[in-house]
């Protein structure tokens, strides 16, 4: 069963990224419709598909790397429809959406895990906890992709040969402030996550804080990030730069989430 | 009948040319009813700007037409050389409704997708309607080539992006800074191509203008124009942090600006983008300014070379536009046939006989045995009074056949023989035109 619904919600993902790159070419307003529709409609077999796994596991499905990356889509595709709702861009979904439909893919190739879980794991703590870190997750990918956004529009206009990028895509200052508030978004949510990931650990281990190499590397992101809105609020930090870090940013958020799981040892080394 | 176009523009005659064959709006009235006298035309349309001089005309006989209507142009202007009339070109049936259609939704122009042209035609529609030179097609066409050319404007992007130099600079402007709105220009020299770019983005919401000039009068004076402030040309380079745009356009043979005061700009502004555009040649700004984060240098090649590559993409778009042309010309082309008189009075005798056919076989088996002649004689007979009710509408719809109001007749025949049930030909039954004299219905 649930199997049949993430194929669904995969296949909907697959349409909505398709034709979120033909309306990047095309500009038709009609393929821009069935970007919009595909979007939901995946999205929507994709909450249903993460309420039925929630119920026949009994718990939050978020302990191994098949079930937190779609969850990590799912947010995403949630953070990006709220967007498009409010500011109106919609070609923003051929840099997104395609994020979400790969990472529902790759999850799909990971193990449905069935062994019992330690006894750690049923605390309340860990649906807290995991859920704002991909929540952070998410706000960092879209920041990611209208960084990759600005970056090909500063390039258009720097170089000073409008092609087709220059026409489809939205101007600079829309590109930065959005990049800055999908960060301010996720800033606080990793804070928070780290946060009750130390309580969490404090109280299933005994210990707040163990310097294994998830820490470590949520550690790194999280110091990325502050420096870039420090930099920003204080000292008006802004464009190619800013939209660099962005994307940097997310490389290490990506290896933090799976880099480390899949190399490193420790106890976030879950698979 | 048919439809012809017979004209010249930008593109087969010099302006020497086109001036002299042109029609003043005020001669308009004259030359509409004058043409209208020739025997071969039955309605038209003159069409008379500064890049094309074209009239759109029913006349009877395609060849003769043509002719005639060249002729008119040189007797009407009287001028008699050959040069004159070579210069005119001449489509006619499809060709002259595609060429009709092109012409309204700016496939034709000087500068694709310019606007100007559907009012030019609109106007020109507008005094032969108020001339009563047009009836039921040119009514039509004239509509339905204005529909075509908004259709055109609304599904493609052929007019979305600018093909002048002041336009280009709004348009990166926006890129830049979305909203212009609140944003503040300074204006470092002035000259004609710089008060047109500050006022375009005037226009699009730049709030504040600044104006430095060696001269600080001259400064004042155009500071003055605009609402704007007047700032001393020594302090450019602290007043530019105020500045989101530069247009510079100064006579200096150095830079005005270098990447060294800029990098300062740019660290007072707290990174916030400028724009800065160099039209003088030689050049004010140093091509280095380019090189520093959030600021964006064009000079003027670069905004040509933005116009250019505009111009190319409004191409593609008139390639759809043409799509679009093709599709409405078989509509329009479909009414046009359907209010033809030879198809009409075919038509109303197939349907005539296909009556009499299906009646007479219903007749004849209830009537039992006949022998070869009775049968004769009721099929004669049936013949002839089809023929007789017949006779007097298909004579009078055969003379309307070369007169103006021929194609109303045309049109009230097919509503009374119903002949155009299948086909969901909305044009037989609309009436068509407001007030057109020649109209009927």
């Amino acid at each position: 069963m649930n199997r049949v619904l993430f194929g669904i919600t995969l296949f909907f993902y697959f349409l909505a990224t398709f034709h979120y790159l033909l309306f990047l070419i095309n500009q038709r307003e009609s393929i821009g419709k069935v970007c919009q529709i595909t979007t939901i409609v995946g999205f929507g077999f994709h909450t249903v598909s993460i309420i039925n796994q929630m119920v026949s596991l009994g718990r939050i499905p978020l302990t191994s790397i098949r079930e937190s990356l779609g969850f990590f889509a799912w947010a995403i595709v949630l953070i990006y429809l709220i967007l498009e709702y409010k500011v109106k861009i919609r070609v923003m979904g051929a840099f997104i959406i395609p994020l979400a439909f790969i990472a529902v893919a790759v999850s799909l190739t990971f193990p449905i895990i069935t062994t019992p879980l330690p006894a750690y794991f049923s605390s309340a703590w860990l649906g807290i906890h995991t859920t704002l870190a991909f929540m952070a997750d998410a706000s960092f990918a879209i920041a990611f992709g209208v960084g990759i956004m600005y970056l090909i529009q500063e390039r258009q206009l720097k170089h000073k040969k409008p092609g087709a990028f220059y026409r489809r895509l939205p101007n600079l200052d829309v590109l930065d402030e959005l990049d800055y508030k999908a960060i301010a978004l996720g800033f606080p949510l990793l804070t928070l996550a780290i946060v009750t990931g130390s309580i969490w650990a404090n109280s299933a281990w005994g210990y707040y804080w163990g310097w294994e190499p998830k820490e470590i590397w949520s550690l790194i992101t999280w110091l990325i990030y502050a420096a870039y809105l420090h930099a920003r609020l204080v000292g008006g930090w802004r464009g190619r730069k800013a939209a660099y870090l962005a994307v940097i940013g997310f490389v290490l958020v990506i290896f933090t989430f799976l880099g480390v799981n899949l190399l490193l040892p420790g106890q976030h080394a879950f698979k | 009948m048919s439809i012809v176009v017979v004209g010249l523009s930008h593109k087969t005659a010099s302006v020497e040319v086109r001036e002299k064959l042109s029609f003043p709006e005020a001669k308009l009235p004259d030359a509409l009813s004058c043409m209208g006298r020739c025997s071969m035309v039955n309605e038209n349309v003159i069409l008379s700007t500064c890049n094309r001089v074209e009239t759109y005309a029913l006349v009877k006989d395609v060849e003769k037409g043509s002719e005639i209507l060249k002729d008119f142009y040189l007797e009407y202007h009287g001028l008699k050389d050959d040069v004159y009339r070579n210069s005119l070109y001449a489509y006619t049936g499809r060709e002259a409704v595609r060429h009709i259609f092109r012409v309204a939704a700016s496939l034709d122009s000087m500068v694709v997708g310019e606007p100007q042209i559907l009012g030019q035609l609109k106007d020109a529609f507008d005094h032969a309607l108020a001339n009563k030179t047009t009836g039921v097609v040119m009514n039509r066409l004239m509509k339905k080539t204005i529909s075509v050319a908004k259709r055109i404007r609304t599904e493609t992007k052929i007019a979305e992006s600018a093909v002048s130099i002041s336009f280009a600079a709004v348009e990166l402007a926006r890129k830049i800074f979305g909203d212009l709105e609140g944003k503040s220009v300074m204006l470092a020299g002035a000259g004609e191509m710089a008060e047109l770019a500050a006022r375009h983005l005037v226009n699009n919401g730049v709030k504040t203008v600044l104006v430095a000039n060696r001269t600080f009068e001259r400064a004042e004076t155009l500071a003055d124009e605009f609402g704007g402030r007047a700032v001393k040309y020594e302090d450019l380079a602290e007043e530019m942090v105020h500045a989101d745009i530069l247009i510079a356009s100064t006579g200096a043979q150095h830079y005005i600006l270098t990447q060294k005061d800029m990098a300062k700009v740019i660290k007072e502004r707290k990174n916030r983008p400028v724009f800065l555009i160099d039209i003088a040649v030689p050049r004010n700004l140093d091509p280095d300014i380019n090189k520093i984060d959030n600021v964006y240098l064009y000079d003027i090649d670069d905004l040509q070379s933005v116009v250019a590559s505009n111009i190319k993409e409004r191409q593609k778009e008139a390639e759809l536009a043409e799509e679009i042309v093709e599709e409405e010309i078989n509509t329009f082309m479909s009414w046009l046939r359907s209010i033809d008189v030879v198809p009409t009075i075919v038509a109303i005798r197939d349907k005539a006989e296909s009556i009499r056919q299906a009646e007479l076989e219903r007749s004849l088996s209830k009537m039992g045995e006949l022998s070869e002649k009775q049968k004769k004689q009721v099929e004669s007979l049936t013949q002839a009074i089809v023929n007789k009710i017949l006779h007097t509408p298909l004579v009078a719809l055969k003379q309307s056949a070369g007169d103006p109001e021929g194609s109303s007749h045309v049109e009230a025949a097919r509503v009374l023989f119903d002949l155009d049930r299948q086909e969901s030909d909305e044009g037989a039954v609309e009436p068509a035109g407001h007030g057109s004299g020649a109209e009927t219905r």
